[in-house]
Formats: structure tokens, C-alpha cells, sequence
């Protein structure tokens, strides 16, 4: 089974990465299709960030990466963003001794030989989209609580106007609250328009978003499938929603 | 002691400790976008002295051929990564860009008559020859090694200083040189006569530190260099390369180190070899900022430059020995109040 799609804007064949002689990825095959979300679940460990960074060229790696129907092998970095694709790193990655402002318009850095209205518009979309961070515009991204980092991750990235999205673990941390308005804000970028893959230890909510859903375990990829199919398959249930799952549904809902 | 030695020493002070604090800075802009010590720092400064005062001075400038010839490594360079990245030699013709400034510098100085045409065309035409030096020196010896540890970047940094004080040996000679002031006279102030070349290099430093201060908070590409400075993969994730924040503190490295040679060259005599000093005292300054705080660091630089020109007075022949001590408590204050510093990544 695969994740067939019409048109993937995203298609990884047989991606390998390696720290030295152990392998923390091995043949990966996965498929992001226009406008959908698709989760990638797993234990720590699992090579998660790894696949992640691969994708994004902050780390070499073996095998093919197709965006848009373009084949790459370990492509560079800017490449990878100049090809539209965007990435939330787990730790975030913030300018924190900047301003909420200028963290966001530095987003939108890999345009800025376009006109400056642009950017203030696309700020102003922030904005609307992210009603606390305008509270606090002048602010330091280092005086903003976890979940409102998190936002201003998701802003920031949004500013470069991503075709593809790559949100690693965007809801470590964070009190549930804050992981419910997250989730929310992921689906509404989907009716947006954007293309997430997303990587999620809370798998339930993760499940409960995604169009499609790869499980990776040891750096294999161990079952794929449908959200809402692998979200009742008695393996994933015991391995990842499991007996606590009724606390977890409390706190993800 | 008295009023006027109080004044004069004060006055002297000042002036250096102006272009230590520039050079403070620049320091500071480097290591905190690149990681990289900057330790030729003083090369900069030492070429823009000796190509003022060689145009004074009418005699042959070679600055020239080592653009030229650093300009060719970083097409040669830039040519085999095209290579080794897509499988065929392609160079477009904004690569050629360097060599081809080159080119016109070596045909500029070989035929101009540069002697009679006036200090402010022989300062313009000497950051012409010396700031291209700081993104090429960044291109050829850096780049490759970017992400390296940051002693390998060390390491690096002292040979390239070393390699640039054997070819300013061999550009300029060995004889030192000084050059006319810019302007004569003087202006009474409370008593004492102020210097014109003092307030040339206050005013140029003033106008450069508040340049600086604008760049840095009003413009988008000063917003970058910062970011890169703060988080390096954040930066390069939203599309800041490494290689563009790193040829821009380079350039500004150097325009801030020719600047300053430039305002020095009537003060003092400069070989040579003497911008590795004047530049260590910038890395002092900037050390007393504990490689973090542009503002600590300028004030530090001053303090140096006034405990330079009071030490000059009591104590000669350890004024190198005071000035450099005074760097000893500020280390283990530092290192009492933040338990050491730890990498960021």
C-alpha cells in the first residue's frame, strides 16, 4: 500500500541517512500529495528528525527526493527553500533577541527583492491568523511564553509562503490548551491550501488531522495507511494510543 | 602632572581608542555571524596605512596582483564546486565580477598618476583595493570550512594573518611609513588645542558606529547578518545562506579595517606587521564585551586606548605589558558570573 495521490508534490524513494556507520534511516518511501496533511508517528528515536532534516538538506543523505517532479540526491539547503519547502524545527529556531516583527519578516527573507508591501501584507495575515502575536509585535521572542514561540515558528515559516510545511513535534511541550490551538491552526492551513508533513508523538491528535499517516519505527518504516485506518488498527492503537489513550483523548479534544 | 599633559594624554587616548573600538566591533560582527576570530583583522588596517601612504609617497603599488590573484582562486574554487556538484564546468558571468575589478585595479594603479590626485581620491581608491580583500579572504579560506569546529576556524584564521603579514612584507617593504595629516591646525578647547587628525578619527568613528547602528536595526539585510549571529539554522531556514551573512561581515570587516588604517596612517608610523597589534587591542575591547555586547565592547576599546596613552606617561616600556594584563580580571569576572560558556550547538 501507498500513498497514492494524483499529484504528489512530494515523493521520497528509498532515502537513506547515516551518522557515521549507523544507519538512523533506511529506505524510506513516502509521498506528500497536493494539499494534504500526512503524519509521520513513531517512538523517540525512530529517525523522525532525521527524515526531517534529510528532506530539508540540512542533512546529507542517500536516495531520491522528487518536489514537484524534480528529482534530487541530497540536495543543498536553499535549494530545498527555494523550491518552496519550509521547516519548523523541534527546537524552533528562533531570532530570540529580535523582535516578534522582525522574526517575521525575516521569514519572509527568500523574497526580499520584492516590494515591502508584500511583506507588511503577509505580516498582517500573520496576524489575523495569529491574534497574539500582534498583541505582542515589539516584543523579544524571548519573552514569549512556549506555546506563543511555537505560533511564532508557524508564522514565521507561513511568511516564506512554503508549498510544503514540515512541522517537527510542534506541540513538545506545550499545555494541552496550547496543542489544541495548534492542531486547529494545522487544519486551518490546510483549507488554506498548505501541504503539511507532519511529525507528532502525540500520535492521537496527529491521526486525528492527517489524511495519511506513516509509522516509523528504527528507522524502517513499519505500517502506512490512511489516518482515520491506521487510527483503528489494533497495532498502532497498542503501541500508540494505547491504555492511556482515554487520558489522552481528554487533553487533545 | 598637570592640566595640559592630563589633556593631551586624554586627547591621545581618545584618538586610539576610537579606532580600537571600531575594530572591537568588527570583531565582535565577525565571530558572532561566522564564529570565526577574525585575527587579520589588522591586515586590513596595516594595507589600507601603507597603500595611502605608497600613493603619497608616488611609488608602486602592488595591492593589486593579490586581488588578482585571490579573485582566480575564488573562480577556481567556485568552478570545481560547480563541478563536483553538477558533473560540468559552469561558471556564469557574475563569477567573473572580482576578476575583472581586479584587473582594472592592476591597470588603474600601473598607469595612474595616483600621487598628485589628492587625499580623498587616495582614501576612496584604498577601500576600493582593501574591502574586496575581506569577502574574497572569506570565499577562498573560509567558505569550504564554514560549519567546521570553531578551532579549525582559529587555526585558519592565524595561518591566513600570517600568510597576509609575509605578502604586506613583500607589497610594501620593510620601512615603515606615515602620511600627511588631512587637514592642519588645531582648535582651543578648555585650554587645551585639540588635534584636527583627533577629530577626524572621532568624527569618522561616530559617524561609522551610528552607520553601523542603523544597518543593523532599520535594515533588512543588517536583520539578517543579526539573525545568522543569534541562530544559525534559523537563519538559514528561512533562506539567510551562510555563504551571503559570511561575505558581508567579511566586507564590513574590512571596510571598518581600511577605514581605520587610513585614519591612522598620519597619526603613527605603521610597518608591515602593526595591525596585528592595533587589531589585538580591538579583541581586547571586545573581549571586556565578553564577544557579545557591541556597546561593552566600544567602551571597552576607549578604556584601552586611555590606558594605553596613561601608561605611555608613568610607564613607557610596559605600556604592551599593562595594556594587556587589564584583560585578566575581566576573563575572571566573566568566567565567575557565567560558569563558563558553552556552545550553542
Amino acid at each position: 500500500m501507498s500513498n497514492v495521490v494524483d499529484k504528489p508534490l512530494l515523493a521520497v524513494k528509498d532515502l537513506c541517512v547515516s551518522y557515521g556507520k549507523i544507519e538512523a534511516l533506511s529506505n524510506a518511501n513516502l509521498a506528500v500529495g497536493e494539499g494534504q496533511i500526512v503524519t509521520v508517528i513513531g517512538p523517540n528515536g525512530a529517525g523522525k528528525t532525521t527524515l526531517l532534516s534529510a528532506l530539508m538538506g540540512v542533512l546529507p543523505s542517500k536516495g531520491e527526493i522528487c518536489l514537484d517532479g524534480k528529482i534530487e540526491t541530497s540536495p543543498p539547503i536553499k535549494e530545498m527553500i527555494a523550491q518552496g519547502m519550509s521547516l519548523v524545527p523541534e527546537k524552533r529556531a528562533l531570532f530570540a533577541t529580535m523582535s516578534v516583527e522582525d522574526n517575521l519578516r525575516l521569514g519572509s527573507f527568500r523574497f526580499h527583492r520584492r516590494p515591502k508591501k508584500e511583506h507588511e501584507a503577509s505580516m498582517e495575515e500573520m496576524f489575523a491568523l495569529f491574534p497574539r502575536l500582534k498583541e505582542r509585535r515589539n516584543q523579544l521572542a524571548a519573552t514569549l511564553s512556549g506555546g506563543e514561540r511555537q505560533m511564532l515558528a508557524l508564522a514565521r515559516a507561513l511568511m516564506g509562503k512554503p508549498r510544503l510545511l514540515m512541522l517537527d513535534e510542534p506541540s513538545l511541550g506545550l499545555a494541552p490548551l496550547i496543542v489544541r490551538e495548534v492542531f486547529r491552526i494545522i487544519a486551518e492551513l490546510r483549507r488554506k491550501g498548505v501541504s503539511i508533513l507532519l511529525i507528532e508523538q502525540n500520535a492521537r491528535a496527529a491521526l486525528r488531522v492527517a489524511d495519511y499517516a506513516y509509522v516509523l519505527e528504527l528507522g524502517h518504516i513499519a505500517m502506512e495507511g490512511p489516518a482515520s485506518q491506521l487510527a483503528n488498527d489494533p497495532r498502532v492503537i497498542e503501541a500508540y494510543l494505547g491504555s492511556s489513550g482515554k487520558h489522552q483523548e481528554m487533553l487533545s479534544t | 602632572m598637570n592640566y595640559q599633559i592630563v589633556m593631551l594624554l586624554g586627547q591621545d587616548g581618545v584618538t586610539n581608542g576610537a579606532i580600537y573600538a571600531l575594530l572591537a566591533l568588527s570583531i565582535l560582527l565577525v565571530f558572532t555571524v561566522t564564529r570565526i576570530l577574525l585575527i587579520p583583522q589588522g591586515e586590513f588596517v596595516s594595507f589600507a596605512a601603507l597603500c595611502m601612504a605608497a600613493m603619497e609617497g608616488g611609488k608602486p603599488l602592488y595591492i593589486g596582483w593579490l586581488l588578482l590573484a585571490l579573485s582566480l582562486a575564488a573562480l577556481a574554487l567556485e568552478a570545481k564546486e560547480r563541478y563536483q556538484a553538477n558533473g560540468k564546468l559552469q561558471l556564469k558571468g557574475g563569477d567573473f565580477a572580482f576578476t575583472l575589478y581586479s584587473l582594472a585595479a592592476c591597470a588603474l594603479l600601473a598607469t595612474a598618476p595616483l600621487g598628485t590626485a589628492g587625499k580623498p581620491i587616495q582614501a576612496l581608491l584604498t577601500l576600493g583595493l582593501i574591502v574586496p580583500l575581506g569577502p574574497l579572504m572569506y570565499r577562498v579560506f573560509f567558505q569550504a570550512i564554514a560549519a567546521g569546529h570553531s578551532l579549525v576556524l582559529l587555526i585558519v584564521s592565524i595561518a591566513v594573518h600570517v600568510a597576509l603579514v609575509g605578502i604586506g612584507l613583500l607589497m610594501f617593504g620593510a620601512e615603515g611609513a606615515r602620511i600627511q595629516p588631512f587637514s592642519e591646525g588645531s582648535i582651543q578647547l578648555g585650554g587645551a588645542n585639540i588635534n584636527s587628525q583627533t577629530l577626524w578619527v572621532v568624527a569618522v568613528s561616530l559617524i561609522l558606529i551610528v552607520a553601523l547602528y542603523f544597518f543593523f536595526e532599520k535594515t533588512l539585510y543588517g536583520k539578517a547578518l543579526r539573525a545568522t549571529a543569534v541562530n544559525r539554522l534559523g537563519a538559514e531556514l528561512v533562506g539567510i545562506s551562510p555563504e551571503l551573512a559570511g561575505k558581508a561581515s567579511f566586507s564590513l570587516a574590512a571596510l571598518i579595517g581600511a577605514l581605520s588604517g587610513i585614519l591612522i596612517a598620519p597619526i603613527t608610523t605603521i610597518y608591515f606587521d602593526s595591525g596585528f597589534v592595533i587589531s589585538l587591542k580591538g579583541f581586547v575591547g571586545s573581549i571586556i564585551g565578553g564577544l557579545a555586547s557591541y556597546p561593552v565592547a566600544a567602551i571597552g576599546a576607549l578604556g584601552i586606548g586611555l590606558a594605553e596613552a596613561f601608561s605611555t606617561f608613568w610607564a613607557s616600556s610596559y605600556k604592551e605589558v599593562i595594556v594587556f594584563t587589564l584583560i585578566l580580571p575581566f576573563l575572571l569576572w566573566r568566567s565567575l558570573a557565567h560558569g563558563g560558556v558553552e556552545e550553542e550547538e
